[in-house]
């Protein structure tokens, strides 16, 4: 598979557009269901993340970046954007959500970085100025 | 956010009409349950035979639509296409709902 090269401008849509496009380039893989799903779920929660706390509303949009490549354990993907780092330089721990709670505390969100850490083999954050550097390693398509 | 609502007996069912409930169309989507299932019926049937990916606000949109419906009342999900169920499953969310493989084993279950 050739490697592939996603950019697009931060907003609301520009997630479906970098997926689709990630998606197209994975097809000389021919991953199964399963396969795209991981790849789906782990990128959409990424890149939801930049969209929404990179580049809040109210700052300027700006690039949001995938490289991806294929090797025997699994593929190899960087995702870069230049916006707002992470607070305390690091990611969320991204526990599992708790479920034992009243009706009305049932959880409406925080379930975006237990995906992708439960999902991804390995995930590495780097901020180096201007930029945010996140690597994910997902098994699968591997040899 | 195309959802469309029918009742059979007792039962409401709501089906949605789109591929992906996302990031992009998580408040619409909230919206249009409220609209939907407000004054609705005791159990309701979201039919999710047509929607291929769910992502993290998506499922927060569908936890939101069952705290808006209440607890005296049901929100039943049927027709999980893989990547949706995945969701559900690694959440554990499937714990929280009543969730059945087909629409119609929805129907027969909560009819009775």
């Amino acid at each position: 598979m050739p490697d592939i090269q996603v950019c697009v401008q931060s907003s609301k849509l520009a997630v479906r557009e970098a997926l689709k496009e990630l998606l197209a380039g994975l097809g000389p893989l021919h991953l199964d269901v399963e396969e795209v799903g991981t790849v789906e779920l782990v990128m959409a929660e990424a890149l939801n993340n930049i969209v929404e706390h990179a580049y809040p509303a109210g700052d300027p949009a700006g690039p949001i970046r995938i490289a991806c490549k294929h090797a025997t354990d699994g593929l190899h993907l960087t995702v870069t954007d230049e916006g707002r780092g992470m607070p305390d330089g690091r990611t969320p721990l991204g526990l599992a959500a708790n479920l034992d709670v009243d009706f009305c505390d049932m959880p409406e969100g925080g379930f975006g970085w237990f995906l992708i850490k439960d999902l991804a083999k390995e995930v590495t954050y780097k901020r180096i100025d201007p930029q945010n550097r996140l690597t994910l390693r997902l098994a699968v398509a591997m040899a | 956010m195309d959802l469309r609502s029918r009742s059979e007996d007792n039962l409401q069912v709501v089906s949605v009409h789109d591929a992906r409930i996302d990031a992009a169309v998580a408040i619409e989507f909230k919206d249009a349950m409220r609209a939907s299932t407000d004054g609705g019926s005791e159990t309701v049937i979201l039919d999710l035979s047509e929607v291929q990916f769910i992502d993290s606000s998506g499922l927060g949109a569908i936890v939101a639509a069952m705290k808006n419906m209440g607890q005296a009342r049901t929100l039943a999900l049927a027709g999980l296409t893989p990547t949706v169920d995945k969701v559900f499953r690694l959440t554990r969310m499937d714990s929280v709902f009543a969730v059945f493989p087909t629409l119609d084993g929805a129907l027969t279950e909560l009819k009775a």
